[in-house]
Parts: C-alpha cells; sequence; structure tokens
C-alpha cells in the first residue's frame, strides 16, 4: 500500500501509467483524476518556465507548437537544478535532433541565444572598465590586457543570428540576411542587449578573455580576419559595457 | 533540538505580501499596510544582476522572509547540499526576519519536478523529516518555518494527522510553523474535513507566520468540490472568515497575501494587504 | 608592417574609439532597478486546476506539427547557408511520423 516516491513520479511524468494505489480521496476511494492536479502542475509549471526562458523559440514557432515541444521536453528533460533560473539548458541539443523542428536550422543556435541572455541577466555585478586606461604611451598600450565583465557572452553562430532576433524583438527590423553572424551579448546595468560582431569580432573578444595581451590579440585576430576593424570593435566593447577591470602584463 | 536564543528580529505582526518584481516601484512608493516582504528563495540565487539589486533595495524599507520552494524536505533522498549552501548564502547576506520551507517534496533522483508533492504521515517520514529540518536548522544556523501543504489526495498508509504529525516535528526540531490558511481550507474541502477543527489541534504556540491566498474551483471524478492552490485570484471571504478565527485563538501574526498567477496591479494587491489589516486589527 | 608602424596603428584605432566615446554621453539616470525580469522563476503556486496539460498524451506524429499556428519562422527564408544546404526556416509537412 506504500507509495514510494519513485512510483509517484514515475505516474506523474506518464500519463498512460496509472494512478498509484493506494492514493485516496477523502472518503477512502482512489484518488483518479485528484492525481491529475500534480500531473497538470508539472508539464504547467516546467512549460510556463521554458516560455518565458526562451522568448525567441517561442516567438519563432508561435504558441501553440511551442508548447507542443515543452510537453515533450519537460518529460524527456525535466530540470536537474531546483533553480528554475537555469532550466532549458539541454534545449539547443534537443532541438538538434527532434525531427520535426529539425529543419528549421537556426532553431539550436536561437535557444542558445536564449540560454545567454539569461545567464547574462544572472551574472556577477562588474564596472565597466574605465576608457581612460587606453589613455597611455603606445608600448603600454600593446601590453594591456583587459577582462570581459561576467555578464559578456560571445556567441559564434553559422546563422544570421542576429538579425533573427532583431526581427522578434525590434520593431519595423529587416528580413534576415543569409549571412553567417556572431553575436555579443552585454548587459550595461541589469538589462542583457545582443550585438552583431563583424567578422574577427569574436576572436577578438576570445583572445582578450584568454589574457591575451592588447597588441597580440589585435595580431592574432587580424592574421585569421584581416578586414577586422580595431576602432569599431573596441568602440563597440566600450559603449556596450563589454569590459572590465585590467591589469598590466606585470601585475 | 534547535536552541532558539540568537535569532533575527520576528516579523512584525502586520500585513505582508508576497513580493513580485513588476510591483518594485509602487510598492515602495505606496505600500499601504505593507510592512514585510516575502520572496521564493530560489528566485534570489543568482550572481548579480537586478534581482540581487531589488532585494538589497526591498530590504532597506521592509522587512523580509525568504521562503524556500526547492529544498525539498519531504524527499525520501538525502537534502541537496548544493541547495542547502546556496540557502545558507542568501540568508547570510540578506539577513531575513524569517525563513520558511514547504512539508513537501520535489526532486527525486536527479530530477527536480517544480511541484510541491505530497507525503504520507507515518512514523518513518516524520523521522526523515525531523532528520531534514535539523539538518537545515544547523546549516543556517537558525530556527525554519514549516509550511502546511494544501492536499488533492491523502495516503492509505498515513497512521499520523497533517496536524499530530506537525505538532511532533515541532517537538522533536524546535522549528516553528507558518500556517497557510487558504491551505487548510483547500485541503479541508478536498478531503472532506473541518478547517475550523484543524485550526483547533493546529500548534498555534508555534506559529511564526500566516498565509493567505486565492485559489481556483474544480471538480474530481465524481463531481465533488476539488479546490486547486493557483494563487491567482482574490481571498475569498471564507477564507478571510478562517484567518479572523485563526488570530483570534493564535494572537496576532505576520500574515502574508501570496498571488503569483495572473498577478494584478499593485492597488489590487495593496487592497487585499488592507484586507489583512482589518482582520487582525481586533487581534492586536 | 614594422613593429612601430603596428604599434601606431593600433594607438590610432584606439583614439578614434576614444572620440567615438565622447559622443556618446550616458543615459539619464533612472531607477535603473526597476524593468523587467527575465525567465523561469520558482513560485509556489499550482497550475489551472486538472486540465489535460498534464494528462494529454504526448504527441510525436510528425504530420500534427503541421496543423498549427507557425510563428515567426514562417516569415524567415534562408537557402545556402555556410555549409552549403539548402535550409529554409518554415513548418513544413513530414513524410513520415517519429517513433514515439
Amino acid at each position: 500500500m506504500s507509495v514510494s516516491q519513485a512510483t509517484f513520479r514515475s505516474a506523474l511524468l506518464d500519463a498512460e501509467e496509472a494512478v498509484p494505489e493506494g492514493l485516496l480521496d477523502g472518503s477512502d476511494t482512489p484518488a483518479g483524476a485528484r492525481f491529475s492536479v500534480y500531473r497538470n502542475n508539472v508539464v504547467v509549471s516546467l512549460t510556463e518556465a521554458l516560455r518565458t526562458a526562451f522568448p525567441l523559440i517561442y516567438k519563432l514557432l508561435g504558441a501553440q507548437t511551442f508548447d507542443r515541444l515543452a510537453a515533450i521536453y519537460v518529460r524527456q528533460q525535466p530540470p536537474s537544478s531546483p533553480l528554475m533560473m537555469h532550466y532549458g539548458q539541454e534545449l539547443p541539443k534537443f532541438l538538434q535532433s527532434f525531427q520535426p523542428l529539425s529543419h528549421i536550422g537556426y532553431l539550436p543556435d536561437c535557444a542558445r541565444l536564449d540560454i545567454a541572455m539569461r545567464r547574462s541577466y544572472h551574472a556577477k555585478d562588474a564596472a565597466p572598465i574605465n576608457p581612460s586606461v587606453f589613455q597611455t604611451d603606445p608600448e603600454e598600450l600593446m601590453s594591456l590586457r583587459l577582462a570581459l565583465a561576467p555578464a559578456t557572452i560571445v556567441l559564434r553562430s553559422d546563422w544570421p543570428l542576429h538579425d533573427i532576433w532583431r526581427l522578434n524583438f525590434e520593431p519595423d527590423a529587416p528580413k534576415p540576411r543569409a549571412t553567417a553572424q556572431d553575436v555579443l551579448i552585454t548587459r550595461p546595468e541589469f538589462d542583457p542587449a545582443p550585438h552583431a560582431l563583424q567578422p574577427g569580432g569574436a576572436d577578438w573578444l576570445q583572445h582578450l578573455q584568454n589574457g591575451m595581451a592588447f597588441g597580440s590579440a589585435h595580431e592574432a585576430t587580424i592574421t585569421a580576419a584581416p578586414s577586422f576593424d580595431l576602432s569599431a570593435a573596441l568602440s563597440q566593447a566600450l559603449q556596450t559595457g563589454a569590459l572590465t577591470e585590467f591589469k598590466t602584463k606585470d601585475s | 533540538m534547535l536552541d532558539n536564543s540568537p535569532r533575527a528580529p520576528n516579523l512584525p505582526n502586520a500585513p505582508g505580501v508576497g513580493y513580485k518584481p513588476q510591483h518594485f516601484t509602487d510598492l515602495r512608493a505606496d505600500p499601504g499596510p505593507v510592512r514585510w516582504i516575502e520572496v521564493h528563495a530560489e528566485n534570489y540565487m543568482g550572481d548579480g544582476g537586478r534581482p540581487l539589486a531589488q532585494l538589497r533595495a526591498l530590504a532597506d524599507q521592509f522587512a523580509l522572509s525568504v521562503h524556500g520552494v526547492g529544498l525539498s524536505i519531504g524527499g525520501e533522498a538525502p537534502l541537496d547540499r548544493d541547495h542547502l549552501a546556496r540557502l545558507k548564502t542568501l540568508v547570510g547576506w540578506s539577513s531575513p526576519a524569517s525563513f520558511s520551507e514547504h512539508l513537501a517534496w520535489s526532486t527525486h533522483g536527479a530530477e527536480f519536478l517544480n511541484d510541491l508533492l505530497p507525503l504520507p504521515y507515518t512514523s518513518e517520514t516524520l523521522q526523515r523529516v525531523a532528520d531534514h529540518i535539523d539538518q537545515v536548522q544547523t546549516a543556517l544556523g537558525r530556527q525554519m518555518l514549516l509550511e502546511n501543504p494544501s492536499s488533492y489526495l491523502c495516503f492509505a498508509e498515513s497512521t499520523w494527522s497533517e496536524t499530530d504529525f506537525l505538532a511532533e516535528l515541532v517537538h522533536r526540531t524546535g522549528c516553528g510553523l507558518l500556517l497557510d490558511v487558504n491551505n487548510v481550507f483547500i485541503s479541508a474541502t478536498n478531503l472532506g474535513l473541518s478547517a475550523e477543527s484543524y485550526i483547533e489541534a493546529f500548534p498555534l504556540h508555534a506559529v511564526g507566520e500566516i498565509h493567505v491566498g486565492g485559489h481556483d474551483e474544480d471538480t474530481d471524478d465524481h463531481g465533488a468540490p476539488l479546490l486547486i492552490d493557483s494563487h491567482g485570484k482574490p481571498v475569498v471571504d471564507p477564507v478571510w472568515s478562517l484567518l479572523a478565527f485563526a488570530l483570534a485563538k493564535s494572537g496576532p501574526r505576520p500574515v502574508l497575501v501570496e498571488w503569483d498567477n495572473d498577478v494584478p496591479d499593485w492597488p489590487v494587491l495593496r487592497a487585499e494587504a488592507e484586507r489583512a489589516a482589518l482582520a487582525l486589527a481586533p487581534a492586536q | 608592417m614594422s613593429k612601430t608602424m603596428k604599434t601606431v596603428a593600433i594607438a590610432g584605432a584606439v583614439a578614434a574609439a576614444m572620440a567615438a566615446q565622447v559622443t556618446t554621453a550616458q543615459a539619464a539616470a533612472k531607477e535603473k532597478c526597476f524593468g523587467i525580469s527575465l525567465a523561469g522563476a520558482n513560485d509556489c503556486a499550482a497550475g489551472p486546476g486538472t486540465t489535460c496539460a498534464g494528462t494529454s498524451t504526448v504527441d510525436y506524429q510528425g504530420n500534427a506539427w503541421t496543423l498549427v499556428d507557425a510563428g515567426t519562422c514562417a516569415e524567415i527564408e534562408l537557402p545556402a547557408m555556410a555549409d552549403g544546404t539548402e535550409r529554409k526556416g518554415s513548418l513544413e509537412e513530414l513524410d513520415r511520423d517519429l517513433p514515439a
């Protein structure tokens, strides 16, 4: 007669399973559809969490398709942590292999963008870098080391990821162009925003993040992306608050 | 058994509200009778950003209750040590006047099911929950409150009444209780019991906080009423009456209005807090 | 390019970026703390009753996916992407059902 939590859990996520025996209403008859309250709570609350966690995927698919996707995903990939702010980490991979939607090739990258926006939102606070650190003699400048703020995230994509985001969240945005776009997410105060990166931009930020000096990072970037515009990249990084406190080579 | 001596100041015996970020500006500018707020612990376990900034600002103006929804105190498995550590961090920096959790489970194996699931009331589950409460109180270095659940069904194997089960937990662990009057009304209706008798049997001396909230109405397979703890509507009159009944027996307590779904504009929630203030007036 | 020339080029690029900063004044101070909250909050409320979300059979039927409203992906057409394959961002009918 005892109902283990394993039995309860199993019937919770599989509506085809019988309601566990030993669950009753108030007059000692089997609980029947009362168990559905819990079945419903789990699926509705997790679906709702995914809706708010993946606003771009939600817009791309529309409410009905999204909810049907969620109904499958929440049963296959229930949260692994009590922090709902982190739920859905496996959705990009799931979308990659989910056949009914696999012809929409950009969906996994869009899910990665939604996840990155959330990660940025909850990231540690950091003061943006003081631009005066760049007002130094050229030799010092070459050996400057910079750090990305904890809320700064670089996403690489084979798809026009930033165009797709704009189409969904900016009024009168043009249709996405058939081009690959890396995306920079920054959080100047509390609101993360995505920005399109120029070719080489993701490499440059990655080099800086890896601790490469300012001069070497530029050198390494233009070797791979000759059109890289340092002035534009630095302007963008400063205006979006992508960088935080730095250290010099010897410190 | 926890020694209750060094404690943060208690919550005031006044109305509080469950905090919703959309009320940030209005709540601070026009709190009405609201003197304290409650937040769900798990939403403030990020590393930074707006949630933590808001909580810091609110804690300057209001007494704070941290209400956990993810610890799975009723779980068969040991408590999640990482989660306990996160709670310790949050309770450490936000210094709430109260920390509470639920008589429920939500984690199984590696899965978090995001719902407050029921447990049978047996001597075995009693000992397990008591051990978990001891572990929480030791880790946090303070007393916790445990909330009575909303019940939609019961377990054939239960050998304890819910009120006796809770009273024994208080006795064994020194924890306090969070009396959710809406949950009492829901469980009593759903299981065909008397809400007043439940309150009379409840260890009211241990109650450190009271909840009221809205619920939905449904029916079961046999057409019997089935109330759902949706927190998406105003508190109904019978629940306000039950609150008055409880306060008349317990004396004044901090009373929280919960509204989590279909959250209204601030004036609507403030009006509910004003009603809670009216309910508290005779008990003061 | 010699090392000196590289240094000069970088210093020039930095100077240009600095000049651009001066022209973009910071937005006026506002209630920074207030604003949208993103995603996935925990709460302790229940969903709406016993409605079908928890009890409906999960649907893997490929062709059923075409019967629902499409979101904005219907507006996106992206041929010939980086890997050279033709891709079209719209819901298409599937020719077979997935195994459940």
